[in-house]
């Protein structure tokens, strides 16, 4: 039988993937500001920060109204708590894209320190990590889950890499430290948005099999 | 085991079989008349009980054709007395009225009941015999009639009452005024009660004798029309029990018969319609 | 808001698909205003010396539902009842005040007429010992409506049925006695008897109290769809059933209405202590 919370449900969810899918084009848009040092791309990432954070708002109250009104259950129960941490999420992905297109615009104005090689796989990695977990939760595919869970230890190794390359020509040329410490922080923020992405991925594992795969060395309460 | 315990048990054991004895003793009177029914009414039933009129006094024969029309014709008027007015007042008594008159009215038809039947009688021989000065079918009708309404009335508001308040409330809730409600909803709903309430007292006042003595009184013959003295059977039954001829005493055993055979059939339809009414509700 | 609602442009790329990016859903707030249907002014209710209602002020929007809740003894179904004066069917009770259907004042109408436009449904099933065809054509026959109705009395009765979403279980057998349905089924069948009067307002007093889970969800769905062209006031002493199915909520405690708002807000933050301490169950 059909039932007329369904409908909240729906849209509850239609607006999380639309959040989803502005917070994924700011990483794209912010890290191609920085690779292809495009500040238009920067600038457009700044404007669209608004956005996101009116949607985590409404997102917000309509978890509130639904937990209030309906005494969800089951799957439903999982589906709003899972949201209601995706939402949080998706808002600091963005702010993470945000920090990527300002350290972008600083970038700008000076000359590039070497060709960015890691940078463009890590990015690479951290936006499927953000595609494939929103797809996940679309489609309730564990095993897209599982698998975003996996490439987050590459990103971090990716991450460290890149770490002590920069380190290295820092110490060798003190001119370029600037734009070396700005590149570090770029990483730094791409590890998170990576890491957020994970959070999604661990939520979605909730929603669909009721499992929390969160701190796999916590104890659970039976 | 204790003093205590075992006079316990020893009173409990006596109790138990006293009062078994006396349902039984209670069964065994109704089969017993039934039997002395059966076997001595049983053996004067025929087709000329029910079709010839008495035979003249001394001769065998004959039946008693006169009496059961004339019980039927006294019913007849009975029920055309007692059950409108019967009707009309259990439902005022249900649906209208504050404290006093209901009060009123339910103690005097509780009087009326039991009032012997026999002063009705003479009631009604005052008022319409005396007056017309010849006995007659109608003043015996009446008579009846006044015992059938407090049972009628009684009856009516009780199964009137039994109707759900819910189901009034439904009623009105649809905009229905309280007339309206009544008729549609109320009566039906308790037309079944109604009617078995109807029946048992027709059953009831079928078989009272002291009033017809002097209303109806008695004819050997037909009585045409509803003012001249009529045979019934209770009255028969009576003339021929204490009269002399054998043959008459085997009548009277006939026409007792007849008549508890008519009280048992209209029980037992009775019975039936309840038990109909019950078996649809709950389906 | 209009940013996130209505994006400009193609999707950007990796985008997930099935994400819908042309998003037409409404904002949360409510935007346009609602006629009213119902006024209670004032109103003071008595059983004999008894005060069950005091200085009651409430207004029922059109084509909504509004739920009262409130303790056992409280006065809401006190209330209801005097939405059609069914208060009166009870002896010594006096009402003081004043009470409105679209502007017109209740008390001063003819009282047959007020519970033609203001129908009631109950808290047990009270289907008429009737045919099921005969039950929700009761009120249509009281009300002489057949004689200007085009297509007849069967018609009316199936519209009725259908809307109460039982056409589909009886269709067949309308001539078997109410009594044969289940209890779901007589429940809603007293609805669609109410509704065959086309009434402008339904009461609804505890309509699922005495319902299963099964039969009370398929109520309240039924209600969603009524409210369409209808008003609907509903008492309810399940909190969490006035959540799920009103769109205002009205407290009442010892025959005084406490608070009256939005139920989304009602049930998130209300505000008043008492209405707080009710909903969170710790009342008494």
């Amino acid at each position: 039988m059909e039932r007329h919370f369904e409908r909240d449900l729906n849209e509850l969810k239609e607006r999380v993937l639309w959040m989803g899918s502005l917070a994924e084009r700011a990483v794209h848009q912010a890290i191609h500001a920085v690779l292809d040092a495009d500040a238009s791309q920067a600038e457009k990432v700044l404007q669209e920060e608004s956005a996101l954070n009116e949607l985590q708002v409404e997102i917000d109250d309509r978890v509130v109204q639904l937990l209030a009104l309906q005494q969800l259950m089951a799957a439903d129960l999982r589906f709003v708590l899972a949201v209601s941490r995706i939402n949080n999420d998706l808002e600091r992905i963005g702010d993470q894209a945000v920090n990527i297109a300002q350290s972008a615009l600083r970038i700008l104005r000076h000359p590039r320190v070497k060709p960015y090689v890691d940078l463009p796989r890590m990015s690479e990695l951290a936006e499927g990590m953000v595609r494939d977990s929103l797809n996940a939760l679309v489609r309730g595919n564990i095993e897209l889950a599982r698998s975003v869970l996996v490439r987050d230890d590459q990103v971090d190794a990716l991450r460290d890499q890149i770490f002590r390359e920069l380190l290295s020509y820092m110490m060798g040329d003190s001119a370029v430290v600037f734009q070396a410490f700005e590149l570090i922080l770029v990483a730094k923020n791409l590890e998170r948005v990576a890491d957020h992405s994970t959070n999604i991925a661990e939520d979605v594992i909730y929603i669909v099999a009721g499992h929390d795969v969160r701190h796999s060395g916590v104890e659970r309460h039976k | 085991m204790s003093m205590r315990t075992l006079s316990r048990k020893i009173v409990n054991v006596v109790m138990l079989t006293l009062t078994g004895v006396c349902a039984v003793f209670t069964v065994s009177v109704l089969f017993l008349i039934l039997g002395y029914l059966v076997y001595n009414g049983g053996k004067s039933l025929s087709w000329e009980f029910f079709t010839r009129l008495p035979a003249p006094v001394g001769e065998s024969g004959g039946g008693m054709a006169n009496a059961i029309v004339g019980s039927a014709k006294l019913l007849f008027l009975a029920a055309l007395l007692g059950v409108p007015v019967g009707l009309l007042g259990g439902l005022y008594l249900a649906e209208f009225g504050g404290r006093t008159v209901p009060f009123v009215v339910r103690y005097m038809a509780d009087l009326l009941n039991g009032v012997p039947s026999i002063v009705i009688g003479i009631l009604a021989y005052a008022v319409i015999v005396l007056r017309a000065r010849h006995f007659s079918t109608w003043a015996g009708g009446v008579a009846l009639g006044f015992m059938m309404i407090p049972i009628v009335l009684r009856s009516t508001e009780e199964f009137l009452r039994a109707v759900p308040r819910s189901m009034r409330e439904g009623a009105m809730a649809l905009g229905a005024s309280k007339w309206r409600m009544i008729v549609s909803v109320v009566i039906p709903a308790a037309s079944r009660g109604i009617v078995t309430a109807v029946l048992l007292a027709l059953a009831r006042v079928a078989g009272e004798t002291a009033p017809l003595l002097f209303t109806a009184f008695g004819n050997r013959f037909w009585s045409p029309g509803w003012s001249q003295p009529t045979a019934s059977l209770p009255v028969m039954i009576y003339t021929y029990a204490v009269g002399p001829y054998e043959d008459w005493h085997q009548q009277a055993w006939a026409a007792g018969l007849v008549l508890l055979g008519l009280v048992l059939v209209t029980n037992i339809t009775v019975r039936l319609i309840v038990l109909r009414g019950a078996s649809a509700q709950r389906s | 808001m209009s940013n996130a609602a209505a994006p400009q442009g193609a999707p950007a790329p990796g985008v997930p698909e099935n994400a819908v990016t042309n998003s037409t859903t409404k904002p949360l707030e409510a935007s346009t205003p609602v006629p009213l249907r119902m006024q209670v002014r004032n109103l003071d209710f008595f059983y004999g010396k008894v005060q069950a209602l005091h200085k009651i002020n409430l207004d029922i929007a059109g084509n909504r539902v509004t739920a009262l809740i409130g303790p056992s003894g409280c006065g809401k179904s006190t209330l209801l009842r005097t939405l059609n004066r069914m208060c009166e069917t009870v002896r010594h009770t006096r009402l003081e005040g004043e009470i409105r259907l679209d502007g017109e004042d209740i008390l001063a109408q003819d009282v047959t007429r007020l519970r033609r436009r203001v129908g009631m449904v109950f808290q047990r099933p009270n289907p008429f010992p009737k045919s099921i065809f005969e039950n929700v054509a009761y009120g249509l026959r009281i009300n002489g409506i057949p004689a200007n109705r085009p297509g007849g009395l069967a018609e009316a009765v199936e519209h009725s049925l259908r809307r109460a979403a039982l056409w589909d279980e009886v269709k067949d057998q309308l001539h078997k006695s109410a009594y044969a349905l289940s209890g779901g089924q007589q429940q809603r069948l007293c609805i669609a008897r109410a509704l065959a009067v086309d009434p402008e307002v339904l009461l609804l007093d505890e309509p699922c109290s005495a319902l299963d889970p099964v039969n009370t969800a398929k109520i309240e769905e039924l209600l969603f769809d009524l409210k369409s062209n209808c008003t609907l006031v509903i008492v309810t002493h399940n909190m969490q059933q006035a959540a799920r199915v009103s769109d205002s909520t009205a407290f009442l405690l010892n025959g005084e209405l406490v608070e009256f708002t939005p139920t989304p807000q009602m049930f998130t933050t209300p505000a008043d202590a008492r209405t707080e301490a009710y909903i969170t169950g710790r009342f008494g």
